[in-house]
């Protein structure tokens, strides 16, 4: 039969959401269902002096009205889940309604629950709340500066943590170098921008205590944790569902106070409650991602080789910590510092800082892509400086592939890795050549084109719980799965990850399919229901298929190993005789002798003639904690021609190739590239979130953030090296942020080719044509 | 005050009471429970919620509900026959058009009334045509070559018809 495993399916999921019959939280509709919605502060900074709710209790279809007094004897505040040992972790309470100050705007004051959507939002504007205002800032440098706004009074300075890696001798590498070079990059915070706003549905029924949330959810039993913790109730007492969900990209991975709220009024009302974020509320109160202000440095020799690495970076947090946050800018980031390269010394500092701004936690990437721009923005910055082709200057410092599992300066093992294969199958693409001739040619004619490559690593496959502990994870980073193959031979397979949209209900039927000798048909996969589903740890960190992928695989093998016990029984035959070809285990020999997964299921579930000893009933849950993390990479090339006249960059190709290890479905690994080259290109050429000077959020709605459309975006050239990893039985890496982790640093790198005549080796994203104008003006000027 | 409104919905006439303010698109989820159609913004940029009116693609969170009386409305949920897909859903899934799904209908939408218009489009008129619909999963490069499939397949029939 057809090999499942590696071919490009159509995906399983995909009849409902074409269709319209998919439900995701706004969808849910339940007996008795009513609406809350929140008062959130208009100030970034302030005191409240006095909330007045009496007019909105009153309200038409006004059930109930909570403040920030209401409930603060009565839930937990939102903790923080990665406390970063090492560090001086400051994490001051995050209210879920605030009483005392409002730290951003956008926090939260007072919570309504109507009869319905409309009656909600009506009464909002009768909720009267002062405001002394206080001073505030969204810059994370300047608000560790002295006279900058105290956002928690046990916070001096602001600063939420400092944490330092260090391996080999940085300082003594930069003071005896040939050549160095530094640079002051800022990486501009994002708009996480799932298509899907969060929601939340939270039904308490008080006669069982039993609390189901339905939640826009990356990670269902996180959420069922930390929901335990705000809500002060027994985590088994909890469902979390997540049912279809639209996109995440990490910003619905951390607790929010909106869930346990709505569950907290469902809990005190005796009704079911729902809430939507609006798309402003959305930019408001979800979380950001990025937020760097990093001075840089790289060190080396004149003819290339890299000595040297540092950093000092300001990493923005937000008003308060969230969930996964410390982790980010630290264990995520700096551990990641030496990419593709063998860099002997490496230092790092990193300042995590609270300020007026919307709190900063995973985006797609998360802390890696910030490390991959730095680097590989280094490297090009460092050749141009030592006239040496940035491509050569890669070629010299990548790890041989002979040398893996390589320990690179900062302590990471990666696992297996062929950077230059990657590298010279994407110039084979291109015709280099070709295109540095062109270059020359239009440069005559006034014209500027660039190259920009960029060879990426990836830390993912999150990973062994053991690190996640030694690390302050608060939490494993195993995942799961139960295969339970019914009497009439189907299969469901129960998971602990929780995909939404990266289609695993498909590749994850591959992988069991495979193994039984089954059609694609016969397997189900059950994800994002807390009360059928093992443990997990979610979907993100590009962790899902590596980690939870893995336990699928090793259930389906427990499984396969009992029934060829009962084969054996069945037949009359020692185990050793048997073989398993093509779809059952056949009598080595006489093949027509044979019993298949269906057959033999029947027989387990139904238990007449059982070996001895063994139990009736044919599944098994596998549990899988990797080794190691995996670590993917590859090779982005980008071209582009500048408009010197207007800044404005229009991209010529771009071609990426990744090495995820063998993919199980080659077309949804394609489509997770292009999703992920397609949000770094909107990070280098226009995505920003802007606050003014009064930490207010400029760009709050679509109308003012730059989500990137057809139009704007090129076509994508996609192609794959193939190097498995030593770590699962799958050997696949991760490919959902490959994607993000390349592009940004590619499209800078290609404009800064392009303007290298004029001088110019750096322009902080978004590279948005005023920007790129004004850097153009500057240049000019400096020359003249 | 609610008043009542006549909508004729996938070929079906509903009539239903609402506000003078309801959007269409809340209408359609919140009353009809037809939720294929989907809220992603308040300013009109996403297209989520994009449906046919009178055969015009139109995002449902510009109408209001009362405006839309007496037109002839089409969500997703009325564009298969039966378990026959119409080749734009077809060409999504063949094409791994989709990833999340949130966006889906109203691209595809967004897709019938521009390819009832433009049967042999380039790659970049498709891209100019769904700008209006925003998708943060594809990289849009799929949506595109579902779209060019699907116009292809919408021609043939055509041109079967014809013969």
């Amino acid at each position: 039969m057809a090999t499942l495993f590696g071919s490009g399916i159509k995906r399983r999921e995909d009849p409902r959401l074409i269709t319209g019959k998919a439900t995701y939280v706004d969808d849910v509709k339940l007996p008795g269902l009513t609406y809350a919605v929140f008062a959130r502060s208009p100030y970034a900074h302030a005191r409240i002096t006095r909330v007045d709710v009496s007019a909105a209790r009153g309200a038409p279809g006004v059930i109930a009205v909570y403040t920030g007094q209401d409930v603060k004897d009565k839930l937990n505040p939102v903790p923080c889940a990665w406390n970063v040992p090492g560090c001086d972790l400051k994490v001051p309470a995050h209210p879920l309604l605030a009483w005392e100050k409002v730290r951003y705007a956008g926090d939260a004051v007072a919570m309504i629950v109507a009869e319905t959507r409309a009656q909600a939002r009506d009464a909002l504007d009768l909720v009267d709340v002062d405001y002394e205002p206080l001073g505030a800032t969204a810059d994370p440098e300047k608000a560790t500066q002295p006279g900058a706004a105290q956002l928690h009074a046990d916070v001096p300075g602001n600063i939420a943590f400092t944490w330092v890696v260090n391996g080999g001798d940085a300082a003594a590498a930069f003071d005896t170098a040939e050549v160095a070079v530094s640079e002051r990059i800022v990486q501009q915070r994002l708009l996480p921008t799932a298509m899907e706003p969060r929601a939340a549905v939270a039904q308490y029924n008080s006669g069982s205590g039993q609390l189901t949330l339905w939640a826009t959810s990356q990670n269902p039993h996180i959420h069922r944790f930390l929901c335990s913790v705000m809500l002060q109730l027994p985590e088994h007492r909890i469902r979390v569902i997540a049912p279809e969900v639209g996109g995440g990209f990490g910003s619905k991975i951390p607790a929010y106070p909106d869930e346990a709220l709505v569950s907290f009024a469902s809990m005190q009302l005796g009704v079911p409650v729902k809430w939507t974020e609006d798309r402003s509320e959305n930019y408001k109160v979800t979380i950001h991602g990025r937020d760097h202000i990093e001075y840089v440095e790289m060190c080396g020799t004149k003819d290339g080789r890299i000595t040297g690495l540092r950093t000092k970076v300001y990493a923005g947090l937000g008003a308060y910590a969230s969930t996964a946050a410390p982790g980010i800018p630290t264990i995520l980031h700096g551990l990641v510092y030496s990419g593709s390269y063998m860099i002997p010394n490496i230092h790092g500092t990193i300042h995590g800082v609270y300020t007026n701004g919307t709190p900063v936690d995973a985006y797609r990437g998360a802390g890696r892509p910030e490390a991959a721009y730095l680097i590989e923005r280094l490297v090009d910055i460092y050749a141009r400086k030592i006239g040496m082709d940035p491509i050569e200057v890669r070629r010299k410092n990548f790890i041989p592939k002979d040398q893996f599992p390589y320990t690179v300066a900062t302590g990471l093992i990666y696992d297996s890795g062929n950077y230059e294969g990657a590298l010279d199958k994407a110039l084979g693409i291109l015709d280099l050549k070709a295109f540095r001739a062109e270059q020359a040619r239009a440069r005559k004619d006034g014209r500027y084109l660039g190259l920009g490559l960029v060879s990426y690593i990836e830390i993912c496959g999150l990973g062994p719980s053991q690190v996640a502990g030694a690390v302050g994870f608060g939490g494993g980073l195993y995942d799961s799965a139960i295969v339970r193959v019914y009497p009439t031979g189907v299969v469901r397979v129960y998971i602990g990850a929780s995909p939404h949209g990266q289609g695993e209900e498909t590749t994850f039927a591959q992988i069991v399919a495979q193994e039984f000798g089954y059609p694609v048909e016969s397997v189900e996969i059950i994800h994002g229901d807390t009360d059928n589903t093992p443990q997990g740890w979610g979907t993100y960190g590009s962790r899902t298929t590596a980690v939870c992928g893995s336990a699928v695989k090793n259930a389906a093998l427990k499984v396969k190993e009992k029934a060829k016990l009962l084969a054996a029984h069945l037949l009359e035959v020692s185990e050793a005789d048997l073989e398993w070809k093509d779809d059952a285990f056949r009598v080595k020999g006489s093949p027509d002798k044979a019993k298949g997964m269906a057959e033999l299921a029947l027989m387990a579930n139904v238990a007449w003639n059982m070996p001895p000893g063994m139990e009736p009933g044919m599944e098994a849950t596998a549990f899988f904690d990797p080794t190691n993390f995996v670590y993917p990479f590859g090779t982005h090339i980008c071209t582009v021609d500048v408009d010197v006249h207007t800044g404005q960059v229009k991209i010529l190709r771009y071609i990426a190739v990744d090495d995820c290890g063998p993919p199980i479905n080659p077309m949804i690994v394609d489509g997770q590239i292009h999703g992920g080259v397609i949000q770094g290109i909107g990070e280098g050429l226009q995505e920003i979130a802007v606050y003014d000077d009064e930490a207010q959020l400029v760009t709050g709605t679509m109308m003012d953030y730059a989500v990137p459309k057809a139009s704007q975006m090129p076509f994508i050239e996609v192609a794959h090296t193939i190097t498995p990893s030593p770590v699962n039985p799958l050997g696949v890496k991760g490919c959902g942020e490959a994607g993000t982790i390349a592009s940004a640093a590619c499209l800078v790198n290609a404009v800064c080719d392009a303007l290298a005549p004029f001088g110019i080796t750096h322009i902080d994203k978004p590279l948005t044509p005023a920007r790129v104008w004004a850097a153009i003006q500057k240049a000019k000027g400096a020359q003249a | 005050m609610e008043r009542p409104v006549t909508l004729t919905i996938n070929g079906k006439s509903h009539t239903v009471q609402v506000e003078p303010r309801a959007l269409l698109a809340h209408v359609l989820r919140d009353t009809l429970n037809l939720t294929g159609t989907h809220v992603g913004c308040d300013t009109s940029q996403c297209g989520a919620c994009t449906v046919l009116i009178d055969g015009q693609a139109v995002k449902s969170c510009t109408v209001l509900a009362v405006q839309a009386a007496g037109s002839a409305i089409t969500t997703i949920e009325g564009l298969a026959k039966g378990d026959t897909l119409h080749p734009l859903q077809m060409a999504f899934w063949e094409k791994h058009g989709l990833q999340c799904g949130f966006c889906t209908p109203g691209m595809i939408l967004t897709a019938m009334d521009f390819l009832a218009h433009h049967p042999d489009p380039t790659d970049d008129e498709i891209r100019q045509a769904i700008e209006g619909n925003l998708c943060r999963c594809t990289g849009y490069q799929n949506i595109v070559a579902a779209i060019k499939a699907a116009a292809a397949t919408l021609r043939a029939g055509h041109a079967g018809a014809a013969a």
